[in-house]
């Protein structure tokens, strides 16, 4: 029983994170429509920057602001200089330019820093703390769930009380219409995919110390993870990849602790299935707004 | 029906502003505007010119280039050649959205509004450029809920949720919260209640001659453009075949015969 506590509520932390980054995804699929394959790539490019960050400054706080500067930068950097140039018409070129972009970006870092993974110290202690003398989550645990609750919270009103948000729904829905009614939409796309690509680098940045460490392939798995996550709540629904990402990270959590790390792939590819065969558009989906 | 009868005859009495004299400047100006294709276009080296105040109705069949002349006049399509004036300003280097910053709006044909936004949320984007300040922007709100009653009782309704009818007048209320100074219109009528049909012509009526905003308003319901309009002009095969007054066209048969179909 004590055992199921730890798994669940470490689940819940992992899933967390799991769901921050799917958030990133349904942020830029509504500001964009695209599917952007080369998220975890350049959040781990985000998380370099972050790292050499803390082993110059040894502030955590200032590696973490520095993943988020770099996220919104290089967001900005992808949508101007590659995305907008590629026809919008139909999703395939951008999807096919951003893999191209995930290929490179992880073959750069490969030239420039190895294959070995740099460990990240977490700014707190990763022993779980005891409730009542269950062992649940960590101090980082706890610090991981604060932080996906206050960007969660935070991208909520920005997105729902704000009249930034309003012409980022605005102009992902309606392009045209928004801009005739005076909406700089490209501005907003571009708003769009640093948001997205600040919120991605933050998931990485929280993730890494309780991995392996930091490599170019430091987020594939987390890019798959959430990519389930955002295809089982709906790419829409902000709602569905925070529900949908503590589900996939209980559920690897627990299948990780009873059986072992290799099968918890397949369980969420097992959920995959069973989502898509009974809910096609995804748990959460709207009626009407999904199109692709 | 006749397109004379119930025409308020102060519409183009008082309405319609004096001939123009040299200080005059149109608010909208159209000069040797070309669209399309090359050999085949689609609107022909238009010359057309809109006075301040003045709301003229664009008519003639599907396929004149009523919708084209519109969209190239927004922005939304590149001219092959000819210009574009707002207030004497050509507007060839300036944006979709910056021409709707200097008081150029359009409500496209159709459901323009953004089903996704509630009424409210609608309003508020429209009023947004022109009001960056909240208490401004609410009174702007405001003003769009007093032009169309049935839009306050549904201001938290999603645009998926309304009737043809509320999603026109959602639309025309979106674009008149901003005070533009020149109105393009595609269609506004079209699949809607005379009822309906006559409540939105009252608003542009009242738009116009009260607060001098200029109107093009491309229409297939003739009867009800014109009965609003100081102006009629028939495009056809994309030039320009017909500019006469709204009454004389409305009451010369031999015209309606010929161009508008009735």
């Amino acid at each position: 029983m004590d055992r199921l506590v730890l798994l669940v509520s470490t689940g819940v932390a992992r899933g967390l994170v799991i769901a921050l980054f799917a958030l990133s995804l349904v942020i830029i699929w509504r500001a964009a429509r695209i599917v952007n394959f080369a998220q975890a790539a350049m959040a781990v490019v985000a998380v370099y920057v972050a790292f050499a960050l803390q082993a110059a400054t040894g502030s955590f706080v200032v590696a973490l602001l520095g993943a988020l500067v770099t996220g919104a930068l290089l967001g900005a950097a992808v949508e101007r200089g590659l995305m907008r140039r590629v026809s919008g018409r139909t999703p395939m070129p951008g999807m096919i330019v951003a893999i191209g972009l995930v290929m490179v970006l992880q073959s750069v870092l490969g030239i420039l820093f190895g294959p070995k993974h740099r460990p990240m110290t977490p700014v707190l202690a990763e022993t779980p703390l005891s409730v009542g003398g269950v062992p649940v989550l960590s101090r980082y645990d706890l610090f991981v769930l604060v932080v996906a609750l206050v960007v969660v919270v935070g991208l909520g009103v920005l997105f729902n009380r704000s009249t930034l948000g309003l012409q980022l729904r605005a102009s992902a829905v309606a392009p045209e219409v928004s801009r005739l009614l005076g909406v700089r939409v490209p501005r907003m796309v571009t708003i769009g995919w640093m948001l997205s690509s600040a919120v991605a680098a933050l998931a990485v940045l929280l993730l890494v110390p309780t991995e392996l460490g930091l490599n170019a392939h430091s987020a594939d798995v987390l890019f798959v993870h959430a990519f389930t996550v955002a295809v089982l709540g709906g790419l829409d629904s902000p709602a569905g990849a925070l529900l949908g990402g503590v589900v996939v990270g209980v559920l690897v959590s627990l299948v990780t602790g009873y059986a072992s790390a290799g099968l918890a792939p397949l369980a969420v590819l097992a959920l995959l299935t069973v989502v898509l065969l009974v809910r096609p558009g995804g748990i959460f989906a709207p009626k009407e707004a999904r199109t692709a | 029906m006749r397109a004379a009868t119930g025409r308020p005859a102060a519409a183009t009495g008082t309405g319609a502003p004096a001939a123009p004299g040299p200080a005059a400047r149109p608010a909208l100006a159209v000069d040797g505007l070309t669209v399309g294709y090359a050999g085949a276009p689609v609107i022909d080296g238009l010359t057309l010119e809109v006075r301040p105040g003045e709301i003229v109705a664009l008519l003639g069949a599907n396929g004149a280039g009523k919708t084209t002349l519109l969209r190239t006049l927004s922005g939304l399509v590149a001219p092959r050649a000819g210009r574009v004036l707002l207030d004497g300003d050509d507007l060839a280097a300036t944006s979709v959205e910056d021409r709707a910053r200097r008081g150029l709006a359009q409500v496209p044909e159709g459901r323009s509004v953004v089903t996704e936004l509630t009424v409210e949320e609608n309003l508020e984007l429209g009023a947004l450029w022109r009001y960056p300040g909240r208490a401004e922007r609410r009174a702007a709100v405001a003003r769009g809920y007093d032009l169309f009653e049935p839009l306050a009782r549904r201001r938290a309704s999603p645009g998926h949720q309304l009737s043809g009818g509320e999603r026109q007048m959602l639309a025309l209320a979106r674009a008149l919260v901003a005070l533009p100074r020149v109105l393009l219109l595609d269609e506004p009528s079209l699949g809607l209640a005379p009822r309906v049909v006559a409540q939105l012509m009252g608003v542009l009526r009242d738009a116009a001659h009260g607060t001098g905003l200029t109107v093009l308003l491309a229409e297939q319901n003739v009867t009800s453009a014109l009965s609003i309009a100081d102006r009629g002009v028939v495009l056809s095969l994309g030039a320009v075949v017909v500019d006469a007054p709204a009454a004389d066209l409305a009451a010369d048969p031999a015209l309606r015969h010929a161009y508008l179909g009735f």
